[in-house]
């Protein structure tokens, strides 16, 4: 009998696929992994296991320009995400709902920082601030992340209301509703599960974005990452190693829960709001 | 005059999309007081854009709508006294099935305790009593729709529109729904106009019937007339199934028209209108009659050849051609056909009718 040739499934058994996809597994995450391990090493210079300590998150936690710069960073993502989604929730609404001339030429365009490295991006936000005299501090790190995280809120949304039945909208005016009922009580609650999926991958961008932020911060005005990388730069301590694992910890949530709310929502139950 | 009033008007509506598609074109008719009322075509007649210009979710380019007397010109769908079904059911999906049903009614300020009394009454008009927590993607197509008839007689409007309410449905379902349909528009004295492409559900269900072509309304009349006497090829063609028969017209004696068939010959018809030239003949398959012998009595008569039979339990569908391939199309009992045996594919078989059932269609 010949040998049936295994089906895409069937070579997830296979031991050399296993083996390929641990190796892979290991190369994508050994590095974050040892870094949250070594967090809790109790030794200085961070080379060799000493034995398990909370001592440098303790450290960290009454490092007082660590904490500041925590601080910095929940005050931005917290402005720039409450401003980003707002913005971008109404132009993903908009999007999807008006006709008008040069549309798909704007499409592409707001798509532009999310596709633009960041690099670019940072250095021409410094030259845009620094030409109208802006002094660099935590306003302009906030109006630059506003500005990249905008449109991921305004993608999200409108594919969320891609799937929307026009005729509910109909229906709520035919029942008597005004428009503002009808954008209340009708529209605004479907796009709820896209306005948090938004919401959170704004969060999460403006939490760890470096590169842009490198650029627009003044002194005074560091946010975690850029901490971190300052005091990378003298030593690689486990004071270093907790700050980087509460970052990760946040946005591994944030991620988490917002892929929970998307796949709740392509399911079409919604959030009850 | 009819003591029925007409609680909608539409007088010479015209729809044009994009200033060059016009989907309705110069409609004008009326429908009664406590009226089933149908909007039958094929799709893209215009029958769909008609209801939602009723509804107000389009203007019309020219012509005017009343409803109870009102100008609807202008007034806001959530002003008029009119409520939709809409073909994709559009129940709010995050609400609940009450919710659903008392929402026309909070929205217009309604007070509580009467939306209290008022959706379980709705409710229990469409026997979903035991629903009202469900949400809606806990219920199934047919629970759905009629939630959003609850929804929209809940409002008790003056007019239920219907856009499509049964095509989603599979077919057992649908005629049940049918059913229930005018039961319902009995038991709540409501006018229904429904917006439907299928001839046998517009049959069934409405007292009358706008047959709609292109944009224009080809006929109105109720479901008999429609069948027995339509006023064209068009609706001939469209209600039922029908053969038709190409002839000249010979001359008019009196009251009975003279008709050379081609393929056929001669044939007298009883005929009280004026007619010239080319004219066609049609006749309904179930009033042909098949026989071994030649028929003797005064009727139109062809031998024709057995070409095709296909069965269908109750009846068989017969498919016959005659010496100068005329073909025709009978329906035959087959309980009641004596002959029924010997309509085997091959057979010669004389093909009869009354001339007084063939219907002349001028145009």
């Amino acid at each position: 009998m010949q040998k049936a040739r295994p089906t895409p499934l069937e070579y997830t058994r296979k031991r050399w696929f296993q083996l390929v996809m641990i190796l892979n597994f290991i190369f994508l995450y050994f590095p974050i992994i040892s870094l949250m391990a070594f967090s809790f090493n109790n030794s200085r210079r961070n080379i060799t296991w000493r034995g398990f300590t909370f001592k440098y998150y303790v450290k960290a936690f009454y490092n007082e320009s660590l904490f500041d710069a925590f601080l910095n960073s929940l005050i931005v993502a917290s402005i720039s995400t409450i401003v980003a989604t707002t913005l971008g929730a109404m132009l993903g609404l908009a999007l999807y709902r008006f006709r008008f001339p040069a549309k798909n030429a704007f499409d592409g365009w707001i798509h532009l920082p999310i596709i633009i490295p960041e690099i670019c991006m940072g250095v021409a936000m410094l030259a845009f601030f620094s030409r109208l005299d802006i002094p660099l501090g935590l306003f302009t790190i906030t109006v630059s992340h506003i500005a990249f995280s905008l449109p991921f809120v305004a993608v999200v949304v409108r594919a969320r209301m891609a799937g929307f039945d026009h005729s509910l909208e109909e229906a709520a005016r035919d029942l008597g509703a005004n428009q503002w009922q009808t954008f209340k009580d009708v529209t605004l609650p479907y796009m709820v599960p896209g306005i948090v999926a938004g919401a959170l991958l704004a969060l999460t961008l403006s939490l760890d974005d470096f590169v842009i932020t490198f650029f627009t911060s003044g002194p005074g005005s560091t946010t975690l990452p850029i901490k971190i990388f300052s005091m990378v730069r003298f030593s690689v301590t486990p004071e270093v190693n907790a700050a980087s694992t509460v970052l990760i910890v946040i946005t591994l949530t944030l991620t988490v829960v917002t892929m929970m709310i998307q796949s709740r929502s392509a399911k079409g139950k919604g959030l009850p709001l | 005059m009819n003591e029925r009033q007409p609680i909608i008007r539409i007088q010479n509506v015209t729809k044009v999309f994009n200033r060059t598609v016009k989907a309705v074109n110069d409609v004008t008719l009326d429908v009664l007081e406590g009226e089933f009322f149908a909007l039958l075509g094929p799709s893209g007649c215009g029958k769909t854009t008609l209801l939602r210009m009723i509804a107000g979710m389009e203007n019309p380019t020219s012509g005017r709508i009343y409803v109870d007397g009102n100008n609807m010109e202008g007034v806001k769908p959530n002003h008029r006294p009119v409520n939709m079904v809409f073909q994709s059911y559009a129940v709010f999906p995050h609400m609940t099935v009450a919710k659903n049903v008392a929402y026309g009614l909070k929205v217009t300020g309604v007070a509580k305790e009467e939306i209290a009394r008022r959706v379980p009454e709705a409710l229990a008009l469409v026997k979903l009593d035991s629903f009202e927590h469900r949400l809606p993607h806990q219920l199934s197509g047919g629970q759905q729709q009629r939630v959003a008839l609850a929804r929209a007689l809940v409002k008790k409007p003056k007019v239920l529109l219907l856009d499509e309410p049964l095509s989603a449905l599979d077919a057992k379902l649908r005629e049940a729904m049918q059913i229930e349909l005018v039961n319902l528009q009995k038991t709540v004295g409501i006018t229904f106009i429904i917006v439907t492409h299928s001839q046998s559900e517009a049959l069934s269900v409405a007292d009358r019937i706008a047959v709609m072509k292109d944009g224009g309304v080809q006929q109105i009349a109720g479901p008999h007339e429609l069948y027995e006497a339509p006023n064209c090829h068009f609706v001939a063609d469209f209600i039922g199934k029908i053969n038709q028969l190409q002839a000249q017209v010979v001359g008019v004696e009196g009251r009975r028209l003279v008709a050379d068939i081609d393929g056929v010959g001669q044939a007298v018809i009883p005929f009280d209108k004026t007619a010239t030239g080319h004219v066609s003949l049609a006749i309904r398959p179930e009033k042909l009659r098949l026989t071994l012998e030649e028929p003797h009595n005064d009727c139109i008569k062809i031998k024709s050849r057995v070409v095709n039979v296909v069965y269908f339990g109750g009846t068989s569908q017969v498919f016959l051609e005659n010496e100068n391939g005329i073909q025709l199309t009978a329906d035959i009992r087959n309980k009641e056909s004596a002959t029924a045996t010997s309509i085997i594919i091959g057979n010669e078989m004389w093909v009869s009718w009354k001339a007084a059932e063939t219907l002349v269609l001028t145009h």
